[in-house]
């Protein structure tokens, strides 16, 4: 079995890996590259705790080889920050107590950004359908709802 | 007993102590050694062909060790648990024309492989002629796992539970295939074998499907019955479509395709005979939920038992044939 050279950008930084066929995105970012912030729950494409940004469209990373990722522009959690300036989504998540034990945090914070970036007004309609790939075991939803709401209003 | 060597050794010893603690002796290679104990994707060979013909070719000459692969949402997982283990994944998603979809009066729609569920929800002029086909894409899974999803692929793995599947073959769906010898059409009615068992020869490549143009007054529903109100598969799909037809006794052809209750994706045809043949009334209405139910052939698997499967298309059936029938009525007056 091959490694495969690629080049990506992963929050906004080049960078050039060698990986091999059956690496996944996750795996990539987790273990090549010390990105911890992304999760691993199921491996299946349930639970979103593994959510990214690929070219600004959420995926689940566990389903996405890193080959496929040549050429392409990642946004993890750790990328949401900007010169140590929370995005806004964070803020108003931590404002609401939408953080308990964390696990899905990352994954819900991606899910959502991408929510805002492509219908900056939701509905909590919108918000729960969004949020339907992304599961949360403490919160019960109710605060990183209100969090949603309060960063789309910002 | 080393296991210094293995990667999260720390666990391995602990592991193994609480073990042999027990009496019982592991294989070290066999005992979980990092905190994610979820296995990773065996080994294969990745490909990616520039060309369609190339694919084919390779395809072809390694027919029953390569597969082809869109999103991966569904293979992956197979993969995973190791019920699938192709030697080479043949990446066609980036190939000429995979990425098109497009809508002609005179054609209807066409959507290309590659063409992610969200894209298909988004397309304007689904949104306009083919609601239904939206509403069963929204009900796949959740919005990540869309932008990877495609209905072809949902059709390619044949899964009787395929959400977007009825609406394609109530729409008289016919599919672009590219195989050893150039392009041919297949009609989708005819794809369907058995549970994942679909009508591909070696080479075979689908590279879009055509839904028939949007007769005028077009009308759908997509009823699911999942575990959750969202993102499960399905226990029962119905997917219900009707439009005004002069050629019809009763001035409307209705059709009703179920999803999870026969080993492939089923249409019923007596329900379009019933509902055909004199004007549609709540009597019909029920004679033809009942012809749905009588047509199912479910089984009892993890998700629910046949007999509840049997009663839910009786009972989905009439939901969703009573909600086209009203919104027929409410596009008539």
């Amino acid at each position: 079995m091959g490694f495969h050279r690629i080049n990506l950008t992963i929050n906004g930084e080049l960078e050039q890996v060698d990986v091999p066929a059956n690496m996944t995105l996750l795996e990539l970012l987790r273990e090549s590259l010390a990105l911890t912030g992304t999760k691993n729950g199921c491996a299946a494409g349930e639970c979103g705790a593994c959510t990214v940004m690929i070219n600004g469209e959420p995926v689940n990373s566990c389903l996405v080889l890193a080959v496929e990722c040549a050429g392409a522009e990642i946004i993890t959690v750790e990328g949401l920050a900007r010169d140590s300036q929370l995005d806004a989504i964070q803020k108003a998540i931590i404002d609401a107590g939408g953080v308990q034990c964390g696990y899905c945090t990352p994954g819900i914070l991606i899910t959502s950004r991408a929510l805002i970036d492509r219908n900056p007004h939701p509905s909590e309609a919108d918000i729960r359908e969004a949020l339907v790939g992304n599961l949360c075991r403490c919160t019960g939803y109710v605060r990183i709802i209100e969090g949603i709401q309060e960063a789309s209003r910002m | 007993m080393a296991f210094e060597g293995t990667s999260g050794g720390y666990n391995g010893w602990i592991f193994t102590n609480l073990a042999s603690w027990f009496g019982l002796s592991y294989d070290l290679e066999e005992i979980p050694t990092t905190m994610n104990t979820l296995p990773r994707l065996p080994e294969f060979d990745y490909v990616r062909p520039e060309t369609i013909a190339e694919a084919s070719r390779f395809l072809a000459a390694h027919a029953g060790e390569a597969r082809p692969f869109l999103g991966g949402t569904d293979l992956f997982v197979q993969m995973r648990d190791r019920v699938s283990k192709p030697k080479y994944l043949v990446d066609i998603k980036c190939l000429p024309g995979m990425n098109d979809i497009s809508y002609d009066p005179s054609v209807g729609l066409t959507i290309g492989a590659a063409v992610n569920m969200n894209r298909v929800i988004a397309f304007p002029q689904v949104r306009e002629h083919y609601q239904v086909l939206a509403e069963a894409a929204q009900s796949v899974a959740s919005y990540q796992l869309r932008s990877r999803a495609t209905i072809v692929g949902n059709i390619c793995n044949a899964s009787p539970a395929g959400d977007t599947i009825g609406a394609c073959l109530l729409l008289d769906g016919v599919l672009n295939i590219h195989g050893q010898d150039g392009m041919r059409q297949e009609p989708l009615k005819d794809f369907f074998l058995g549970p994942r068992m679909a009508a591909l020869r070696k080479g075979d490549i689908v590279t879009s499907i055509q839904l028939l143009a949007a007769p005028d007054g077009l009308t759908g529903k997509y009823l699911k019955l999942g575990r959750n109100r969202m993102s499960d598969l399905a226990i029962v799909g119905v997917t219900a479509i009707g439009y005004p037809d002069q050629s019809v006794a009763s001035g409307y052809r209705m059709k009703i395709a179920l999803a999870s209750v026969a080993p492939t994706p089923l249409v019923v045809d007596r329900v379009e005979t019933i509902l055909g043949e004199t004007s549609i009334t709540e009597e019909r209405l029920i004679l033809a939920a009942q012809a749905a139910m009588e047509a199912c052939k479910p089984i009892d698997d993890v998700r629910a038992s046949a007999r509840y499967r049997r009663y839910m298309v009786r009972n989905l059936s009439l939901r969703a044939m009573r909600a086209v029938w009203e919104g027929l009525q409410g596009r008539a007056a």
